[in-house]
């Protein structure tokens, strides 16, 4: 399999006057599992266009292996793509859908019916090669499309938001599948998605995007456990990141939380990076908070229980602290109680602090 | 039941009713007792000594009708291919995105609202040789420049031909653009990243996805053809001699000047087969199952 590293380099992307794309900046090496992730409308797909050669940027420059690709056609860059459409010709059959970009580079047919065949086996759809795309599932097209970018053994794989239009237990089913390939394969993918659970399982480097602008780029665990900001931190992860309102006080060491009348040391990783008297947020996920034993010796709050929801292997538990209310996340057979207040522990080497005004990690 | 509520329920039969019953007798109707006439020996008047087939047998033999059907043959033909390929060449043409792409609809739109009528004189003025083109070309100087096949009776069928194509194209045109409008965009990046040149993603995808766009098109375009009247009645009355008979206007004259009700609604008939044959099985596939994606 042929692999090449991938570099944006400082593209920016306008149309007209709306400037969609600011400075975008990101490497990746040979083989990675790039996922760019963030709300709609934040320039995912026009960024993978861009990459893809399908649109031109305003400035800026994207090099493949080493090389610029600037004025390459789509198929001179050696790459595929799937669409979130899947964008399937509804007048060939799966063979010819997927053999298309061969027979386009003219090669023969014999040749050209062995890979679309080899492909076919690999994604189980071999029974499905005379079918039209009108005549299959979601599921299917899905397969098809991808079949019609591997067949193609290019450097790399573009998806953009491939797993869109399936239904959840499909969608997950088709994840695990595509990670599997990546696995296989080895090979170099950059994967849009809006879905903050694709992004963490499926990537080895995650770029969250917010309007047109990089928050933050980096692996699972440094987007999940070290956000580099208030909107990383909330837009990654389900229920998202507790923000608590604080002040630092009793000289750098102390947080006095906002709206209640209750102390914690600062967390580690901010110790001495906070002057007092700084307005911050206290982030805390949901899984950083368990119920104390008698012999914790993390700092605890008291807090309120006000919903419990079961589901399975977690309970979430709703939470409050004087006005704010905080959403836990505890391991099955956790004894708690609607309307008791329960001692809970806070793992404070997990914990982040940003800044109240700029809402960046302290 | 109130009575509001009572006559709520039976309004829609008192509203449809009225248009129900005329278009039962004016046009299923009328269909009928032409089809029941063309077993009869009527001739100026109707009259119900029926003769089996007799008059299908004497319109097969009248050498009228041959002509008529073989001028259906080069029209229809013509017509639906010329038009059908101009129309979907200007919706590509138009489909690139152009500059006052309203104003091409428009004009290009624009012939299917005149009446066949006019555009049969507009034709005839155009064509005719002391007044259109040939007068214009030698105004301007090409004396030998000759065009005169409206007065020529193996050419004056293309004129209708022409008259006809330019009137539809634009109908036809608007078909296939919203066919094209319709074509995913997503299908056309892909087929760039695939690497098809411009030619091809027509050729292979664009067009053999345009099929239902196709089919509207062509039952559209057979019944025009089929039922076209007048058309031929304002460009060439059937002329020069009956070199530009079709079917409609044989039967118009056999009806109405010739005294041969019978043989007219003969012809009548073979005309409905034909166009129920056409569009019978469109409108079945049509509603039987929806156009696949
Ligand atoms: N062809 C275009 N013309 C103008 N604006 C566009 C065009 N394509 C996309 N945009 C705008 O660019 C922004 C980013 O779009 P997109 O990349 O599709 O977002 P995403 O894939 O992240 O949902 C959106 O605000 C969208 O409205
Ligand atoms: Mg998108």
């Amino acid at each position: 399999m042929k692999m090449a590293n991938l570099a944006i380099n400082h593209i920016n992307k306008s149309f007209g006057n709306l400037t969609v794309l600011k400075d975008i900046d990101i490497a990746i090496e040979d083989g990675e599992f790039l996922v760019l992730v963030g709300p709609s409308g934040c320039g995912k797909s026009t960024l993978l266009s861009i990459i893809a050669g399908l649109d031109d940027h305003t400035s800026g420059s994207i090099t493949i292996d080493g090389k610029s690709v600037q004025g390459l056609e789509p198929k001179e860059r050696d790459i595929a793509m799937v669409f979130q459409s899947y964008a399937l010709y509804p007048a060939m059959t799966v063979e010819q859908n997927i053999g298309f970009s061969l027979e386009m580079s003219k090669m023969p047919k014999p040749e050209r019916l062995e890979r679309v065949g080899k492909v076919a086996d690999l994604l189980q759809i071999r029974h499905l090669l005379k079918r039209r795309p009108g005549q299959l599932s979601g599921g299917q097209r899905q397969r098809v499309a991808m079949g019609r970018a591997l067949v193609r053994e290019p450097k790399i794989f573009l998806f953009d938001e491939p797993l869109s239009n399936l239904d959840a237990k499909l969608r997950v089913e088709m994840r695990t599948e595509i990670k599997k390939l990546h696995q296989r394969l080895g090979a170099t993918i950059v994967y849009v998605t809006h879905d903050q659970i694709e992004a963490m399982t499926m990537a080895t480097r995650i770029a969250v995007m917010k309007d047109g602008i990089l928050q933050q780029f980096g692996t699972p665990e440094d987007i999940y456990d070290r956000p580099a900001n208030v909107f990383v931190a909330t837009f990654m992860g389900s229920p998202p990141m507790n923000l608590l309102p604080a002040v630092i006080v009793d000289g750098s060491q102390g947080l006095s939380i906002q709206g209640a009348d209750a102390m914690l040391p600062v967390p580690f990783s901010a110790v001495t990076r906070a002057p007092q008297g700084k307005k911050v947020l206290l982030g805390i996920r949901p899984e950083w908070l368990s119920l104390a034993s008698t012999s914790t010796y993390q700092p605890t709050l008291d807090l309120y229980v006000e919903v419990v929801e079961p589901t399975g292997p977690d309970i979430f538990v709703a939470l409050r602290l004087g006005e704010r209310e905080i959403m836990g996340r505890l391991p099955t057979g956790s004894r708690t109680r609607v309307g008791e207040k329960a001692r809970f522990a806070v793992d404070l080497s997990k914990a982040v602090l940003f800044d109240a005004e700029t809402g960046i990690a302290i | 039941m109130s009575l509001s509520k009572r006559l709520g329920k039976i309004m829609p039969a008192i509203v449809l009713s009225p248009s129900l019953a005329v278009v039962t007798l004016c046009v299923y109707g009328f269909m009928a007792y032409t089809a029941l006439l063309s077993f009869t020996d009527s001739k100026m008047f109707a009259r119900f000594d029926f003769v089996g087939w007799r008059q299908y047998g004497r319109l097969f033999e009248s050498p009228r009708w041959i002509i008529a059907i073989e001028n259906m043959a080069i029209f229809g033909t013509l017509y639906i291919v010329c038009a059908t390929c101009l129309g979907l060449f200007i919706a590509i043409l138009i489909d690139q995105r152009i500059r006052f792409e309203g104003v091409f609809r428009a004009v290009f739109l624009y012939p299917m609202a005149l009446s066949f009528v006019v555009t049969g004189v507009i034709w005839q003025w155009l064509l005719n040789p002391g007044l259109g083109l040939e007068h214009m070309m030698r105004e301007l100087g090409w004396t030998s420049f000759t065009f005169q096949w409206l007065i020529e009776p193996n050419r004056a069928i293309y004129t209708i031909v022409i008259a006809g194509v330019w009137q539809v194209t634009g109908f036809v045109m608007a078909l296939f653009l919203a066919g094209l409008r319709g074509v995913d965009t997503e299908i056309l990046r892909a087929a760039r990243i695939d690497g098809a040149p411009i030619h091809k993603v027509y050729t292979r995808i664009i067009i053999p996805a345009l099929r239902p766009a196709f089919l509207t098109v062509f039952v559209i375009e057979a019944h025009l053809a089929i039922k076209s009247y007048d058309l031929v009645v304002a460009l060439t009355k059937g002329g020069p001699g009956v070199s530009t008979e079709l079917p409609s206007t044989f039967m118009y004259s056999m009806t109405f000047t010739r005294n041969e009700l019978a043989v007219g609604a003969a012809s009548a008939t073979v005309m409905l087969v034909t166009l129920a044959s056409i569009i019978i099985p469109y409108l079945y596939s049509e509603l039987r199952h929806e156009p696949t994606t």
